[in-house]
């Protein structure tokens, strides 16, 4: 299942973020690429409020993981941006964000391949304009890829 | 006599405090530790703290000239960080305390900033307004006394550090390139281009950079190359500015909102040259006092977690070895 959206606002990416995040389970991994500045942690800051996080998620750049608690699970936010020379040894470090308990956001992905692998959402989004972005939804899991499709068929343009 | 630990980014990080005399402080990329042990830059990974954190103690307990049974009183950061970068710092400080039988003190990453600026070569006496700015956090603390914070205001999205090295990245200066920013900003006109202000709403202490980010990338892809070749320097001091500006206003305004003299300065993007100046103004013009620690004490280190160490109560034996790393979370709970 891929869903390509044409936004036109933030508003817009706003409802898109919350929409997905209403198919999202603990145990779920969702990888977001794109350009520095286009809003990857914007998208995830709606998604992670529709999950019910209400302090503000704020880049983790810096220490590349941030957790946040939604009361019956957590929120796991990565972002590997600094990483460089990504190693299998390194990955440990990174294991216990990928467990049943939490969602997990992954911002850069890239820099890790091929240790953090096995995404349940894909998440591309690209500069338009100031305010439109192009955003592609790829899920090969079944339970969200049927959420996908029945919010938003036709919708995609 | 604290021995303090600090493993929550990049550096491995140890220092050794006797009573309010710093003995010693040592911070991992430090040149001549470099020499010692490899030139490889640390990557923010728990395995490099491992194989770093004995030596740097070591290092530490030998610049301080003293032994481990001289110590007292076990300090390290437990959050905010990279947890299996913390565990590194947690676990040994806890190894330490239960074999030494001595006092075990966790300590947060933002406490640890604020507390540099209670080490020499000028101490600063609470009440003051803290602007914590560095790549990973913003934040405006007013302190009523060593022991007694409000947060006052802090980013909601990314850091002011982040944002400068971002802009570096953006402007093709190689990442992190705050630094290499500064630079080139001095040589350039700040009001060339307005860019929007990373205030969040008026009224409220808190900030948001990311529009400043993204507004510079639509700003550079308007502009194209030649352009962007010959203003570079007026395009670096007009992001920058944009950026200072933000800490500034806010920073004073927290101060004048509490009725307070004096401001603090801590985290790694107190080196900015432009908000130095801009803040050391506006303090003059405010007849409030500004202090800024030196570098040294400004970036990540451990000395600061030794002085926030001196203001806390010791975990007691055995809660503190249930005592964990966490990913997020400010002061003392």
């Amino acid at each position: 299942m891929a869903l390509e959206i044409l936004s036109r606002s933030e508003e817009q990416t706003a409802a898109l973020a919350a929409s997905l995040a209403k198919l999202l389970e603990p145990g779920d991994i969702i990888f977001l690429s794109g350009q520095l500045g286009v809003g990857k942690t914007f998208f995830i800051r709606h998604a992670a409020e529709a999950l019910g996080i209400s302090e503000p998620v704020t880049s983790p750049s810096f220490t590349m993981a941030q957790t946040y608690d939604a009361g019956h699970f957590r929120v796991h936010h990565l972002d590997l941006y600094r990483l460089s020379g990504f190693s299998a040894d390194d990955a440990v470090d990174f294991e216990e964000y990928f467990e049943n308990d939490a969602v997990t956001f992954v911002e850069w992905p890239e820099r890790a391949k091929p240790y953090i692998e096995g995404p349940d959402v894909v998440i591309r989004i690209d500069h338009v304009d100031l305010s439109s972005r192009r955003i592609s939804i790829e899920s090969s899991n079944a339970r969200i890829a049927s959420g996908l499709e029945e919010r938003h068929a036709g919708s995609g343009d | 006599m604290i021995l303090a630990i600090e493993t929550s980014c990049d550096d491995t990080c140890a220092a050794i405090m006797d009573g309010d005399r710093l003995s010693a402080s040592i911070v991992s990329s430090q040149t001549e530790f470099h020499a010692l042990y490899g030139g490889v830059v640390p990557e923010v990974a728990s395995r490099h703290h491992l194989e770093l954190v004995n030596p740097v103690i070591a290092e530490a307990l030998e610049a301080a000239k003293v032994s481990l049974s001289e110590i007292s009183r076990i300090a390290v950061t437990n959050r905010p960080g990279l947890i299996g970068a913390l565990l590194v710092g947690v676990s040994t400080a806890k190894a330490i305390a239960y074999s030494l039988g001595v006092e075990f003190v966790a300590v947060s990453h933002l406490e640890g900033h604020i507390a540099a600026n209670y080490l020499s070569p000028e101490p600063m006496e609470p009440p003051f307004v803290c602007l914590v700015a560095s790549g990973g956090h913003t934040s405006i603390v007013m302190v009523h006394d060593y022991r007694r914070f409000d947060l006052l205001g802090q980013t909601l999205d990314d850091a002011a550090g982040e944002a400068l090295d971002k802009g570096a990245r953006l402007l093709g200066l190689g990442y992190p390139g705050g630094a290499e920013m500064d630079a080139l900003a001095a040589c350039g006109d700040p009001e060339y281009i307005t860019f929007p202000v990373g205030l969040n709403k008026q009224g409220n202490l808190d900030f948001s950079f990311s529009g400043v980010k993204t507004a510079l990338y639509y700003k550079l892809k308007k502009l194209g190359g030649e352009e962007i070749e010959t203003h570079m320097a007026d395009i670096a001091a007009s992001y920058q500015a944009s950026v200072v500006k933000a800490l500034v206003g806010k920073t004073i305004a927290a101060a004048m909102a509490n009725d307070c003299a004096q401001i603090c300065l801590s985290g790694g993007v107190s080196a900015n040259s432009e908000l130095r100046r801009r803040l050391f103004e506006a303090c003059d013009s405010q007849d409030i006092r500004l202090r800024i620690p030196p570098p040294e004490l400004c970036t990540d280190n451990a000395a600061m977690i030794a002085s926030a160490a001196r203001y806390l109560s010791a975990i007691p034996f055995p809660e503190y070895l249930s005592i964990g790393a966490m990913a997020s979370g400010g002061f003392a709970a």
